[in-house]
């Protein structure tokens, strides 16, 4: 059984067809790239697998639970994070950490944050106001707070957007060891080519709500002839022929 | 069921931290009803000193109105505010990716209400009873029934402006100010509804609180239990309350279509 399985997923709103027609699997323990540029229906199909959004049409299976019927069952072996969703700032990090324990009905829920404080180096941040805390930092308690249940699927809208490099190397860092000691399937929104390549088994590279080419980032790379993703994606964004 | 429950309880902690370290929260809670109840407590005293006997009674209704009709402005603002707190601190978008169900966490809304109910309330009380010696206890256990439907009373209110909230975004959250305080000159909280015009009498029969503050005054006026009245108004709330849940459901699953949970707070 995949993690995810997703069939002919349509979204049609405000008179626009923002995600036509994609079907894709995460297998478990994998992890997927969906790369595109702004608009390209990135977001839109995160939100249909996290069950904000009911799709047009189409079929989203979650580890073997339809999310249309049984999304709840899918959503505790699920957790996601993204900078543009923030956690309350006028409760300290281990306020939120508890919060998210009990919504995901985490056993041992002190043990749990103690593992995580650790992991993710956040002893002396649990005290703190979230709100006080730096653009790193806060990346740092998202995370914490989106392995709080241990997932069997992470879902990740662009985890290092607006990090430096030191603390954007340790969050893909935390990512590869939770993948192989954990088997976390991950699907991965990003902008940033090169955690792509370091990341992804696979890439999913979307275009005006399309899936407009797939494979592995060397696969990809090879196909267009080029020395890195970020000119592959190029490419595709620029070139009209491509979706439309 | 235990992880139902747990569920609730994490959102209600999650409201027990915030104003546990927010005295500003705090006092804005019981701010209105201590001011309220100054005001009206005081123009009560003076009717009372001006003229004995029936005013004196008259002036324990007002303080008993203002008390009990602040259980629904409070109990309805309890439920809005915490739902807009979330929608003010963005967080509403990892709450609703968590395995907590919209039933989960309309309990734990109505939760919050009650706690914020009563700390809003026990200032104005021990006021009451220190500044007027007014005992609004004295009412009895009958008391314990006009909280219950009043508050009820103020969910149903509550949930049909999180509905408009889903509906319409942040940009509807004036609503949770002003709907209830709109219902004031319908709900009959210091005339009886015969004071109405004519015409205004079936929107006033229409809500529970003009039943129950005619319970309120006949418990106070004359010492018995206007089960009528009382009955009226429980069936009332029953069908506001189901109405309230069909149409906040409705707006939830509208809202998850146009993708106006992801988009809430703009």
């Amino acid at each position: 059984m995949n993690a995810i399985e997703v069939t002919n997923l349509t979204k049609r709103y405000a008179g626009m067809l923002a995600v036509d027609d994609i079907s894709f699997c995460l297998p478990r323990g994998g992890v997927i790239g969906l790369l595109g540029g702004n608009g390209a229906g990135k977001t839109t199909t995160i939100s249909m697998l996290l069950g904000l959004l009911v799709p047009t049409a189409g079929r989203i299976t979650i580890l073997g639970h339809d999310m249309a019927r049984d999304r709840f069952a899918a959503l505790a072996r699920m957790n996601f994070s993204s900078p543009y969703i923030a956690l309350p700032s006028r409760l300290s990090v281990i306020e939120n950490l508890r919060v998210y324990g009990h919504l995901y009905d985490v056993p041992n829920l002190a043990q749990r944050i103690d593992e995580l404080a650790t992991q993710f180096n956040l002893k002396t941040l649990l005290p703190r106001l979230a709100g006080e805390l730096s653009a790193g930092q806060k990346t740092r308690v998202a995370l914490a707070k989106s392995f709080i249940n241990r997932p069997d699927i992470l879902l990740l809208d662009e985890p290092t957007a607006s990090l430096d490099p030191d603390t954007g190397d340790f969050v893909r860092t935390m990512l590869e060891r939770e993948r192989t000691e954990q088997k976390t399937a991950i699907l991965l929104a990003s902008h940033n080519m090169a955690e792509v390549e370091r990341l992804c088994d696979h890439v999913l590279m979307m275009k005006a709500g399309k899936i407009v080419d797939r494979g592995t980032p060397g696969e990809l790379i090879s196909r267009y002839g080029r020395e890195d993703l970020e000119q592959v994606f190029l490419d595709i964004a620029r070139n009209p022929e491509i979706a439309a | 069921m235990k992880a139902s429950l747990r569920r609730v309880w994490g959102m209600v902690y999650r409201h027990v931290a915030l104003y546990r370290r927010s005295w500003p929260r705090l006092v804005e809670i019981a701010y209105w009803p201590t001011l309220e109840l100054l005001i009206w407590g005081f123009t009560a005293s003076f009717f009372a000193h001006a003229h004995a006997g029936p005013a004196v009674l008259g002036g324990g209704a007002l303080i008993a109105g203002v008390l009990l009709w602040e259980v629904t402005l409070r109990g309805q603002l309890g439920v809005t505010f915490t739902f807009l707190e979330e929608i003010w601190s963005r967080n509403l978008g990892h709450v609703f990716v968590s395995p907590l169900r919209p039933g989960e966490m309309i309990g734990a809304l109505l939760t919050v209400s009650i706690l914020r109910t009563l700390i809003g309330l026990f200032p104005a009380t021990i006021i009451a009873y220190f500044l007027y010696s007014f005992n609004i206890f004295g009412m009895g256990a009958v008391l314990l029934l006009f909280f219950i439907l009043l508050l009820v009373m103020g969910w149903w209110i509550a949930l049909l402006i999180v509905s408009l909230l889903f509906r319409y975004g942040a940009g509807a959250e004036a609503l949770a100010w002003t709907i209830a305080f709109g219902v004031t000159p319908v709900a009959c909280v210091f005339y009886p509804v015969t004071a109405l015009p004519v015409w205004l009498q079936p929107v006033a029969l229409a809500t529970p609180a003009a039943h129950i503050f005619e319970g309120m005054r006949t418990a106070l006026l004359s010492h018995t239990i206007a089960w009528n009245q009382l009955g009226a108004a429980a069936a009332l709330n029953v069908v506001w309350m189901a109405l309230a849940i069909v149409v906040f459901a409705g707006q939830f699953r509208a809202a998850r279509i146009r993708g106006a949970l992801i988009s809430i707070g703009e």
